[in-house]
């Protein structure tokens, strides 16, 4: 007649259950308005950070404006395709970047489906990064289409091998993936470092002296659709991107594969129960995971983002797959939200560096760290979006103690 | 209590009305205490009790109606106005942190400080010893709380809420966690905090306990008030009778079995839990196509190892295991369900259901892969939903459709989901652990005539259940279990008491 243990409500057991399972139940309880919310006093609190350090309010809102019209926003005013176009131009670096980001973002998304936190994105793009320009700088005079290819492929693989190495231990040892991802991102840091140093294998031999990498071959460029000769284009990339995103989400919400994932993010006691192998899921969510991570390195690099070369110093500066973090934190690790966080902070990391480096608001040198401020206040604050719903609540909760009665005091009986 | 006037009301919910997207859970509910009783709120799961006590507790606002706390009209809008105001509540789930003392829990967020921050830990221990000493409650301040009994827990959250001044204590089916023993010693203490004036609100769908404790019992059903009636006159039957609305079947109606050829054969059968300890040692049994086979035992005695096993969800140490005569040599818990085992878990909410899931989706959860809900690794979400539809209304699963979450059931619509997906696939071996667990009189009931369809049907039933009334008047055979073997063995009628000694230990294997 006893029972074993309680019997924990649907809500509770949620509360407490996995990662996956803790941020659905979030999710419902603050619906679009939390990830709004979250922007809003993330770019407040940055616009105080200027406002602050410029001793002048009016700054802080002159860098959002300088930061919009950077990113090249304003071009909704008066669209053009000529990249001679400041706004134009402005526009396009940040489609570049938002392509980057939509990649690294699904890698942090697709891993958080599967109750997993991949916070190696940055260690899986550089894997990406260094394989494309292997196979862009050695197979010479290879014909153009297979050659693209071929980098891309090996590219994703590289991320999905890299990340797959953190799956296979923690489906194997325990070992949890925070951990070792974050020790893989090292390991490709210093990896490339070496490649790309003085007397490297990848290093470029035109250069003795300089330690960067080689240049890959134009025939395994991705080609621009939107560029002009001497400006940095947009590349086909961008469609590389969106269709991952279909990708992702057709993965998830229409194979078993998704299903899979999702019942082992959810619940693993009761996918094992259904008849899933769990540690599988967990081996193959990570992979995939570091695939799109690995595909947004390989682009990079084949499309130019980084000159088609990249050195040893490159390395340490590089921050895009940190910021999928964010991006996929904010947008709630779905398709859609993704692209629309992916936007946010292309617009972003392109807009401080270029819109602010006119000096007339703060220092140029600083102005790249808005972007990270306001990045790790979304992190923050998506982390606490306990806090965010608090925030959001307090002007009803003012409202209902001002209309509330005196309240019992009864004693305690002793 | 009877000193007091009849209407010395501590609280006053009056019209209450709480709409949830598509439902209502409570529908114009009225509702008092009076100040120094014990009132039960009864009713089956989904009644409603839940929504009407966290109403109370501020953690919903409702939609109509108002609630009076000694006659002044409060409106709460979070668990801390409630708290202030003097409610207190000890959930199923225990909010207590298991690496603190008892003392650190009771006073958590009400600390006694010296010189302004720091904590005064001997100030928190004497008044939480105090307060144990004055109750009676046996509990030591400085154990930790992770090294208590489940009994004493309980008894730390009565604390908690009594240190913040609470004089209305609601528990939320407190016995569910309990043993008997510990659930008799909690009555103990609610007649104590009665004696001193505490008024305590008992939510439950037992019975007999409601019998036992309350003063006042209130039945509510399908969200509405139905009936509050005093304890005296008040008999199971007439109160089973006002939560479900007709007369409930307490026994189970059943032809006898007719059994066919062996479905099941589990032959020396032994099996380790994760921490190496042996929990099964040596069990031989068959079940036979038409019958059921009931497992009664103490809870810990190999039962969950025993289900385990057969279901390939733990490995098998040494013995056989065979489903209609073919042995499961490597059984993983896809083998075992391909090879016809239908599996109703014990823990619904942990392992029967992906409570994030829609109930389509957790009805595909065995077979999301093969055709027709899928192809080639390709799903479609349409055929699932088309499924569950026609599941829903054959097991007649309420409060949702295909696309409700399955966390949004109650545990009666859960219970029926999982259900709904093991008999489906129509396995041939059904195993059913604790099939009516936390349900209300309704659900038991149907899922009761449930088991005995399948097994007139032809199934193979094997029922593992730690109510010992739900094994006598389900089986058609019954094993005991006790310290992972079978100890006994019984065909026909049986008594309580005869069962009831060989699973504490004291029968020998009567039959082969």
């Amino acid at each position: 007649m006893s029972d074993p243990g309680p019997t924990p409500s649907p809500e509770q057991s949620a509360e407490t259950g996995t990662l996956a399972a803790r941020l659905a139940v979030k999710q419902r309880a603050g619906g679009i308005a939390v990830p709004i919310a979250t922007v809003v006093l993330a770019f407040f609190m940055g616009g105080v950070v200027v406002a602050a350090t410029q001793h002048s309010v009016h700054k802080g809102l002159f860098a959002y404006r300088d930061i919009f019209n950077g990113a090249g926003l304003n071009w909704i005013f008066h669209p053009t395709t000529n990249l001679l176009d400041i706004s134009a131009y402005n526009l396009s670096q940040t489609l570049l970047q938002t392509s980057t980001l939509i990649l690294t973002g699904l890698a942090v998304a697709f891993a958080f489906r599967c109750g997993m936190f991949n916070i190696g994105g940055q260690g899986q793009y550089l894997m990406g990064l260094i394989v494309a320009n292997w196979i862009g700088v050695a197979l010479v005079g290879m014909n153009s289409l297979p050659h693209i290819l071929l980098a891309l492929c090996l590219g994703t693989l590289a991320g999905a091998v890299w990340a797959g190495i953190a799956g296979v231990l923690k489906a194997t040892v325990g070992a949890h993936e925070v951990i070792s991802t974050i020790m893989l991102n090292w390991i490709a840091f210093w990896f490339g470092s070496w490649l790309f140093g003085a007397g490297g294998p990848l290093q470029n031999t035109t250069q003795p002296t300089v330690p960067i990498s080689g240049q890959v071959v134009p025939g395994a460029r991705l080609p621009d659709f939107w560029g002009m000769q001497g400006f940095q284009g947009v590349h086909v990339g961008l469609f590389i991107a969106l269709a991952a995103l279909v990708l992702f989400w057709a993965l998830l919400n229409r194979t078993t594969l998704g299903y899979e994932v999702k019942a082992v993010g959810f619940n693993p006691d009761a996918a094992a129960y259904g008849g899933i192998n769990v540690r599988k899921n967990l081996i193959r969510a990570m992979a995939i995971s570091g695939a799109f991570a690995g595909l947004a390195g390989a682009i990079d690099m084949l499309g130019g983002t980084t000159n088609y070369q990249f050195g040893q110093l490159d390395i340490p500066f590089s921050q895009v797959g940190f910021l999928g973090i964010a991006v996929a934190l904010l947008g709630r690790n779905t398709a859609l939200g993704t692209l629309l966080g992916a936007l946010l902070f292309g617009g972003l990391l392109f807009g401080t560096t270029h819109g602010l480096n006119s000096g007339a608001v703060i220092q140029p040198q600083l102005a790249g760290n808005l972007t990270y401020i306001i990045e790790g206040l979304v992190v923050l604050f998506v982390g606490a979006d306990v806090l965010i719903l608090y925030v959001w609540n307090t002007p009803r909760r003012l409202l209902r103690r001002r209309a509330k009665p005196a309240t019992s005091t009864a004693e305690l009986p002793a | 209590m009877t000193d007091h006037a009849a209407d010395d009301l501590v609280l006053e919910m009056r019209g209450i009305r709480k709409e949830f997207p598509g439902v209502v859970a409570n529908d114009d509910v009225s509702f008092d205490v009076r100040r120094g009783e014990v009132h039960a709120l009864l009713g089956e799961n989904g009644a409603g009790k839940s929504t009407l006590m966290n109403i109370l507790y501020g953690l919903y606002r409702p939609d109509d109606g108002e609630i009076r706390l000694n006659g002044k009209r409060v409106s709460f809008s979070s668990a801390r106005d409630a708290i202030d105001a003097g409610i207190g509540m000890v959930h199923q789930h225990f909010m207590l942190i298991p690496v603190m003392t008892v003392a650190e829990n009771v006073v958590l967020g009400t600390e006694p400080v010296r010189s302004g921050v720091f904590l005064d830990e001997p100030a928190a221990a004497k008044r939480v010893a105090d307060m144990a000493r004055t109750l009676h409650f046996a509990v030591d301040p400085k154990a930790l709380v992770e090294d208590i009994s489940v009994g004493q827990q309980q008894r730390v959250e009565i604390m908690k809420a009594l240190y913040r001044n609470a004089d209305l204590l609601i528990l939320d089916e407190p016995t569910a966690v309990l043993t008997p023993q510990e659930a008799s010693d909690l009555f103990e203490i609610l007649r104590t905090l009665r004696r001193e004036g505490i008024s305590i609100i008992f939510i439950s769908h037992k019975l007999n306990e409601v019998l036992e404790i309350a003063d006042r019992i209130t039945v509510l059903r399908r969200g509405k008030t139905i009936v509050t009636v005093p304890r005296e006159g008040a008999t199971e039957a007439s109160l089973a009778r006002a939560m479900v609305g007709r007369d409930v079947l307490l026994r189970v109606d059943k032809e006898a079995a007719q059994p066919g050829g062996v479905l099941l054969t589990v032959e020396n059968l032994h099996v380790r839990d994760d921490r190496e300890i042996e929990k099964v040692r040596g069990v031989s049994f068959d079940v036979r196509a038409g019958e059921i086979v009931g497992i009664a035992g103490v809870d810990g005695n190999g039962q969950t190892e025993l289900i385990d096993a057969l279901t390939g969800l733990q490995k098998i140490e040494s013995g056989t295991v065979r489903i209609a005569g073919r042995e499961l040599s490597h059984p993983d818990a896809r083998s075992a369900l391909d090879a016809g085992i239908g599996h109703i878990p014990e823990d619904r909410q942990r392992r029967g259901l992906v409570l994030e899931f829609s109930i389509a989706e957790n009805i595909a959860l065995h077979d999301y892969a093969q055709p027709p809900t899928a192809r080639f690794g390709w799903l479609f979400p349409g055929r699932m939903v088309e499924r569950a539809r026609t599941l829903i209304r054959e097991f007649d699963i309420r409060g949702g459709g295909p696309f409700t979450r399955a966390g949004g059931l109650s545990g009666g619509n859960q219970q029926k989901l999982v259900a709904a997906r093991e008999v489906d696939r129509d396995p041939k071996v059904l195993i059913a652990a604790q099939p009516t667990r936390g349900l209300d009189v309704g659900a038991i009931e149907y899922l009761h005539r449930r088991l005995v369809t399948e097994r007139d049907e032809g199934r193979a039933i094997l029922l593992v259940s730690l109510e010992l009334e739900e094994i006598l008047s389900l089986s058609d055979r019954i094993l005991v279990m006790y310290e992972g073997k079978i100890v006994g063995e019984h065909t026909g009628e049986v008594s309580e008491e005869a069962v009831g000694l060989e699973m504490l230990g004291g029968g020998e294997r009567t039959a082969a």
